[in-house]
């Protein structure tokens, strides 16, 4: 069974946001609206202080909180673990947002406006139509991209026209993603040799988002 | 350790969703009281009719929120597990059979209304309380403190609309203390619940003691008007304006805590990365 997952090195991570144009520039999100975010976090007191940059968005849980209060059964699973939103169902009623632990949705109601002025750019023209504004979206996972490249064989994770986005764009090979069922491939590779972790992992919620901190293993 | 950023407030149910747990939290507490005066003959139209009326005014102010009411019968699709469908389905029981025992005025008929009014509140409270990003609201304690605020403001309106005298009050009492109760055991609670700071703040905010300030003298002032019963006149003013107290405060702290307490769950990240360690850069 493929479980796709996605994997942030947090000693990679620079935080350019490059992620996060290119997931913008590719869906055509609305200004304000960011399905990849990449936050900064500083800790600790000077002299003592570290930063961090974290890849944040929606973590694609096998038990996402969100499908569970969905009232209209516009949040879906499907069965590689990509969660999903039927924007022809949703009613816009927010609750998914006020589920989910890793405030990773949005919501925008009526004029979105552009990024540019008064013209979209070619991603945001193919979502002027308008099928996504009032309605509740988040990452995809590209899911898009997935089924495109996996039916002309590609795939996920090892071929760019099969990969997300923000993880093709990535500067710093920090993000990764693939098939955690697969064993011998890259994403389970890097779990295997490293130490990670997954937020609020007390939810029960199983997150598809792993985020490595060191070498070895725990 | 654990280092988390300070979560944003919610920023998409604004007044318009407090309103319906508000109105329709005062509704089914109300129609729950006409029910109980239908069953020993006091008078219950006049209450039944306003709690379905603010029933319905709080789902009209919901679906001015969502983003797509065109689409509001989609609302109903998913039973299995989520609590606003199942608001909805129960609404569509309590208000038919509310209006037939409006229309009808007929005790039976309001006794059958109490059961889906006590459904929609039960409902409302696991709203809240599956709200996972929301750490102020999925508080267990969440659920005893909606359903007994519900039944202060219900029991608190029947003062106006219905009977004011001594068993009528003592209900309102009885479920203010209720509140009261559910009240703390909430705030305790959420003080034991990390991240949680902020949200304990708004309720010690001008407004937030405003509110509590109205919970604590509408019980003074429905305790004297039970003492005061003797002397109507006296007993009546205190009696109303204790029960619209009771109802304002429910209010109030509702109307805080869907729109002004509402911070979602912080960022954590239990590990600082090890820096330089990120292995061969040619190897991805």
């Amino acid at each position: 069974m493929t479980r796709y997952v996605m994997v942030a090195d947090l000693r990679r991570c620079v935080g350019c946001q490059t992620c996060t144009a290119a997931c913008k520039e590719g869906n055509g999100t609305p200004p304000g609206v960011q399905w990849r975010r990449v936050l900064d976090l500083e800790t600790g007191t000077y002299p003592n202080v570290n930063r961090v940059f974290v890849p944040v968005g929606c973590q694609h849980c096998a038990h996402p909180p969100c499908l569970e209060v969905c009232p209209s059964t516009a949040t879906r699973q499907r069965a590689d673990g990509i969660v999903t939103v039927d924007y022809s169902l949703c009613i816009g009623c927010s609750y998914c947002i006020m589920a989910c632990p890793y405030d990773a949705r949005s919501l925008v109601g009526g004029e979105a406006g552009f990024a540019f002025g008064q013209q979209p750019t070619e991603a945001e023209a193919a979502r002027a139509e308008g099928k996504s504004l009032g309605v509740a979206t988040k990452c995809t996972f590209c899911a898009g991209r997935i089924d495109a490249g996996t039916a002309r064989g590609l795939v996920p994770g090892q071929d760019p026209e099969a990969t997300p986005l923000c993880v093709n764009n990535c500067i710093s090979g920090a993000l990764s993603f693939g098939d955690i069922e697969d064993a011998f491939g890259p994403v389970a590779s890097l779990l295997a040799e490293n130490k990670s972790f997954r937020m609020h992992q007390s939810e029960g919620t199983e997150p598809g988002f792993y985020y490595i901190w060191d070498k070895g293993t725990l | 350790m654990n280092r988390s950023l300070a979560s944003p407030h919610q920023r998409n149910w604004d007044l318009r969703a407090a309103g319906n747990f508000v109105f329709g939290g005062t509704g089914a507490g109300l129609i729950v009281t006409a029910a109980l005066a239908a069953a020993s003959g006091a008078p219950f139209r006049p209450a039944l009719a306003i709690g379905l009326l603010s029933v319905m005014l709080g789902l009209s102010l919901v679906w001015l929120e969502i983003g797509k009411p065109w689409r509001a019968l989609n609302v109903f699709f998913h039973p299995h597990t989520s609590w606003m469908t199942r608001e909805s389905i129960v609404a569509g029981a309590l208000i038919p059979v509310g209006l037939i025992a409006v229309a009808l005025a007929s005790p039976a008929a309001v006794l059958a209304a109490a059961l889906p009014a006590c459904g929609f509140l039960f409902c409302q409270a696991h709203i809240l309380r599956a709200a996972r990003g929301i750490p102020a609201w999925r508080q267990k304690e969440i659920v005893p403190f909606v359903l007994a605020t519900g039944l202060a403001e219900g029991s608190g309106i029947y003062l106006l609309a219905g009977e004011q005298t001594l068993p009528w009050l003592a209900l309102a009492l009885f479920a203010g203390l209720l509140r009261e109760g559910a009240w703390l055991a909430y705030r305790a609670g959420l003080a034991g619940t990390p991240g949680s700071a902020r949200s304990l703040g708004i309720f010690d905010t001008p407004a937030g003691r405003l509110a509590r300030g109205a919970q604590l003298v509408a019980l003074v002032v429905i305790a004297l008007a039970a003492l005061l019963e003797g002397f109507p006149g006296i007993s009546l003013l205190l009696a109303c304006t204790g029960g619209a107290l009771a109802a304002l405060a429910g209010w109030g702290l509702k109307a805080l805590l869907i729109t002004r307490a509402a911070f979602t769950r912080p960022v954590a990240v239990p590990v600082i990365p090890v820096r330089g360690s990120g292995g061969d850069p040619l190897r991805r």
